[in-house]
């Protein structure tokens, strides 16, 4: 006979709200086996779990079902309390009474009698659990971190400084992402490149940290601590470790107007190119879809012109097979555009700003390589059309951002910032210019930043506008801003030589494609998702993966370098012990009734089965079964479901107690 | 081709030389209008901006009879009217409860069986291919500028016509006649349009810019397709250069009317005539050369 306690948590207000917890108490003390049922205001909290504890010593339980909130919750926290009682942690279960029911039930009779249909059903299945020992599997002490902008390298430098192995995987010909395009930087306006290049060049000379750019992961496989990763290396051709970076290649090569991708459109560059002079590392890659040998089997010039014999058209992709134990995303950010084509279908375009057609309407990005001095035009501001330097310039905020009619409800955060610097910085180079910015709120919440704004209110009468644009249109070779002015309630037209959008900050390109292929989960506008949004920032849902910047969510650099270094913490933490626990909900064969049809090995979707010869005491084979390899098991019960000789079952959740279950429900 | 026509108020009196334009180039393309049996007035902006369900119950009264008359589709070539007749169109098979009190104030059922076309569909259902096939004066290198105004495309989620900020399907209707669609900024801006009488100041105005954007961008004539639209463009351009002390002189021609001289018809037919700016002469200029070149092509 079983000696079963049930306890019942209020969740505060949101459980007992809906249902009635006095009555699902005492309807639960008398179902077969239940020693003792109890309610109380918060089971989670110091006293409710006391409450457990004491009840098992007393009552002599064997088993604890916690009618409360989600097991994704709360079970770890009762099941660590059942164990300092001395129970196995996997007697205790949970009914979860509140996503399952409180929460989407108004009808409190009826939500309550679910309630207790989902108690008598827990009830039923720890009567049939059995202790279960974790399982312990040891750790790779090596990371993985994807992408190399300001948060891949601190999350890369961190760890390695820690002790560990780093493979940075970056998918641009060099490290440095979108921060290496920024000029100067809020609120101090350092120079982006003065403080980035320093830890670009650390990253490639760390001898803890494998660098590969121009690559990609491809594939990730296995589990915390011992994940499986391919990286495909694409073909750079140019030998690395014979090319010196002298730059003959490329000042020679005969394809000149490629637009370059790091200009974001406003300069050129060649077929075979560095993205920029401080790349890291230095050396060129051949960008095949432009370079004429690729594309005609001509030229050639590269070849001829390298001292050192570093060009080889004849190399391929090569795939990289590493072990990890630990993965850091930190694939950062993309900005939204406004032209009519959309990667999906939520988001528009603005027609009213002409989509994308006005050569003198730009980007945030493509002004900071107008002001940066290793941009196409040196730093002068000049405006794409002509070259002239305009006189007056029109910022627009929340462009595409805080806009449901265009798709993207949320803030981007950074552009209020941004916009305010760059009507500064644009006002120290152009002293007799005058910068106006559109905006619906100043969102200058950070250290030093509303002040940072002040000033250029105040010191670079930059002038604040208070409004939306309606309409952009072309009037000789100025463009009209048409919008309106709320505080001052009238209309506003502004004739501009040039005007820059502050585009929303968007899922950096195939994100979600990304996310699945890793095995992580985003948010429906594509940014990754935290485990927890306040108390689990930097893990995924995924174990020993976790996030690092703006791939998350929209993000100036301290707060990606503050996340990186977070996620480079939780890294350590695991790397910190030599074996990891695992939970031992994994599936066995039963080597007797197992007939090896190998439907199993092949439905698994994480090819943790395999073929075990069985051989008697001469070492004769006397057949083949199936064996499920426990480090590997994620426990998704596939197998279960496949074998026809009913020779697999799931730990913790075998035939005998889910049957239980569905018997527990149909009774009435 | 036959189709049910809904000519409205203005097509039959301010606007005579759309209705004209509209008959003629449909009779010359060989598409049927006919009228929709005991029609009445649709309300235009007066109705909705008294009563939200008078606003409705007007034009649906037409478009039952529409459908009652057996029409799939029906022409509505003035903006307004195909405006009222569209939203009022969607809102009925939307929402069964307005649908409801609709048909008990109307005494009369709308299933949604009729299509309504503004000007510029006709031409479109017509096709653009077809259409081109028919061109004898092809108006070439007439540069004009496509005027959609605010009727045409808004609300862009009832009338589901073109884009609500960047239209091109005039602009299309346009070239397949030969002529040369300009860029410009003001495609959808508002003319003021109901204002004309009240605050004839306002329209004056938000007019003269409309006008202005589209001389600064080359264009020679600038094409409508409502007669508020014309009424306003056309008949105001003395009063703005008073006002203003502009010299603007651009003749404002309907789509209807720039199809119908392209495809043959006699301006005097398209009512062409009735102008206040003089656009007679975009006929004498441009008729004899392309006359030579289809001559030489043919
Ligand atoms: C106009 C503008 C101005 C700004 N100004 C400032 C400022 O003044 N101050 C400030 O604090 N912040 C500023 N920011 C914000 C700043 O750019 C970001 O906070 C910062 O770049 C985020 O870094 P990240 O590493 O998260 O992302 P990113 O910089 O986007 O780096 C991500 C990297 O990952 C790589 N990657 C992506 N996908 C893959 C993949 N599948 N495999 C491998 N690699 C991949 C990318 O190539 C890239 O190198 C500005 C932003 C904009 C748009
Ligand atoms: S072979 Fe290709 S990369 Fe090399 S110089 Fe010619 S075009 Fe440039
Ligand atoms: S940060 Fe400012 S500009 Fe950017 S979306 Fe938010 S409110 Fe708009």
């Amino acid at each position: 006979m079983s000696r079963i306690g049930v306890f019942i948590c209020h969740c505060g207000e949101n459980i007992a709200r809906t249902v009635d917890c006095a009555r699902l108490a005492e309807e639960s003390g008398k179902l077969p086996g239940v020693m003792v049922s109890v309610d109380y205001k918060y089971m989670c909290s110091d006293p409710g779990q006391n409450m457990i504890k004491r009840a098992i010593a007393e009552h002599k339980l064997d088993g604890v079902v916690v009618a409360a909130c989600s097991p994704h919750m709360h079970e770890p926290t009762f099941r660590a309390a059942v164990v300092q009682s001395g129970m196995n942690p996997y007697l205790c279960e949970m009914a979860n009474i509140r996503e399952h029911c409180s929460w989407v039930h108004t009808d409190r009779e009826l939500a309550t009698e679910k309630a207790i249909d989902l108690v008598r059903v827990m009830v039923e299945k720890v009567k049939r659990n059995q202790e279960l020992f974790p399982i312990r599997v040891p750790i790779t002490k090596r990371a993985l971190v994807i992408g190399g902008g300001i948060a891949g390298i601190q999350a890369a430098l961190d760890i390695a400084a820690g002790g560990h192995e780093v493979i940075l995987v970056e998918r641009q010909p060099s490290v440095g992402g979108n921060m290496a395009r920024l000029s100067e930087t809020f609120p101090t306006l350092d120079c982006s490149q003065c403080i980035l290049t320093p830890r670009m060049v650390e990253v490639a000379r760390d001898p803890r940290i494998t660098l590969y750019t121009y690559a990609e992961v491809e594939e990730v496989e296995g589990f915390v601590g011992n994940f499986k990763v391919k990286i495909r290396q694409k073909a750079k051709s140019v030998n690395a470790d014979i090319c010196n970076g002298c730059g003959d290649c490329w000042n020679k090569c005969p394809m000149k107007k490629i637009p370059s991708e790091f200009d974001a459109g406003l300069g050129y560059r060649t077929a075979i190119y560095v993205p920029f002079p401080q790349a890291v590392p230095n050396t060129p890659v051949i960008d095949r879809e432009h370079c004429l040998k690729f594309l005609k089997d001509k030229c050639g010039v590269c070849a001829k012109v390298c001292t050192r014999g570093a060009i080889d058209y004849e190399m391929q992709d090569e795939i990289i097979e590493a072990e990890v134990g630990a993965i850091v995303v930190a694939t950062g950010y993309d900005l939204y555009g406004i032209g009519k084509e959309q990667p999906n279908e939520r988001w528009k375009g603005y027609g009213e700003y002409n989509y994308d057609t006005y050569k003198d309407v730009i980007n945030g990005i493509q002004f900071e390589r107008l002001l940066s001095a290793s941009g196409p035009t040196q730093g002068e501001v000049r405006r794409p059309s002509d070259g002239k330097v305009p006189k007056s310039v029109a910022f627009i905020a929340c462009v595409g951002s805080r806009d449901p009619e265009k798709g993207i409800e949320y803030c981007s955060k950074i552009c209020c910032m941004y916009v305010a610097k760059h009507a500064m910085l644009y006002k120290h180079k152009v002293h007799d210019g005058q910068p106006y910015i559109f905006y619906m709120d100043i969102r200058a919440g950070g250290k030093n930043y509303e002040e940072f704004v002040r000033r250029a209110v105040e010191e670079d009468g930059v002038l604040y506008i208070r409004g939306r644009v309606s309409k952009i249109y072309k009037d000789g070779d100025q463009l009209v801003v048409v919008g309106a002015d709320t505080l001052s309630d009238s209309q506003v037209q502004i004739r501009a030589d040039l005007v820059v959008l502050a585009t929303a900050m968007v899922p950096h390109k195939n994100a979600y494609e990304f996310a699945q292929k890793i095995g992580i989960a985003c948010g429906s506008e594509g940014f990754y998702s935290e485990a927890h949004p306040k108390l689990r920032p930097v893990e995924t849902m995924t174990a020993g993966i976790y996030l690092a910047g703006a791939c998350q969510a929209p993000k100036d650099i301290p707060d990606a370098v503050a996340q990186a270094s977070a996620a480079a913490s939780k890294v350590q933490l695991l790397f910190s012990s030599d074996e990891l626990e695992r939970e031992p909900i994994v599936a066995k064969v039963n080597e007797v009734t197992c007939v090896h049809c190998r439907n199993c090995i092949r439905v698994c979707p994480y090819s943790a089965i395999d073929d075990k010869e069985i051989r008697d005491r001469h070492g004769n084979l006397i057949r083949m079964v199936a064996e499920v390899n426990e480090g590997m098991c994620m426990g998704c019960g596939t197998c279960v479901a496949a074998c026809p000789s009913k020779s697999v079952q799931l730990a913790g959740f075998n035939d005998e107690q889910v049957f239980a279950e569905i018997l527990a429900l149909g009774h009435e | 081709m036959k189709i049910g026509y809904y000519p409205g108020c203005s097509l039959h009196g301010m606007a005579i030389d759309f209705g004209k334009s509209t008959e003629a180039t449909c009779e010359a393309l060989g598409i049927e209008l006919e009228e929709i049996p005991g029609w009445s007035c649709c309300g235009a902006s007066a109705a909705h901006s008294t009563n939200h369900l008078l606003g409705l119950a007007l034009p649906a009264r037409n478009l039952s009879l529409a459908e009652e008359a057996g029409f799939r589709s029906v022409a509505a070539p003035c903006a307004m009217c195909s405006n009222s007749m569209k939203k009022t169109h969607e809102l009925i098979l939307s929402d069964k409860e307005t649908a409801a009190e609709v048909a008990r104030i109307t005494r009369r059922e709308y299933r949604g069986g009729v299509t309504v076309l503004n000007a510029i569909q006709i031409f479109l259902e017509y096709g653009l291919d077809e259409l081109a096939k028919r061109v004898v004066l092809p108006l070439k290198g007439l540069r004009v500028a496509c005027y959609y105004g605010c009727l045409l495309t808004r609300p862009p989620d009832l009338l589901k016509f073109d884009d609500a900020e960047q239209p091109v399907l005039m602009d299309e209707v346009c070239k397949a006649v030969g002529t040369e669609p300009v860029e410009w900024g003001f495609k959808t801006e508002c003319c003021g349009a109901g204002f004309s009488m009240s605050r004839t100041d306002l329209v004056c105005e938000l007019t003269r810019r409309i006008l202005e954007n589209a001389v600064n961008n080359g264009a020679e004539a600038v094409v409508v397709a409502c007669p508020m639209c014309h009424s306003n463009l056309d008949m105001r351009q003395a009063n703005i250069n008073k006002m203003f002390g502009t010299e603007f002189n651009i003749p404002i021609v309907y789509v209807t009317e720039l199809v119908g001289l392209a495809i043959g018809v006699k301006p005097k037919k398209l009512g062409m005539r009735k102008h206040f700016v003089d656009a007679m002469r975009l006929t004498k200029r441009l008729s004899a050369e392309p006359q030579e070149e289809v001559a030489r092509a043919s």
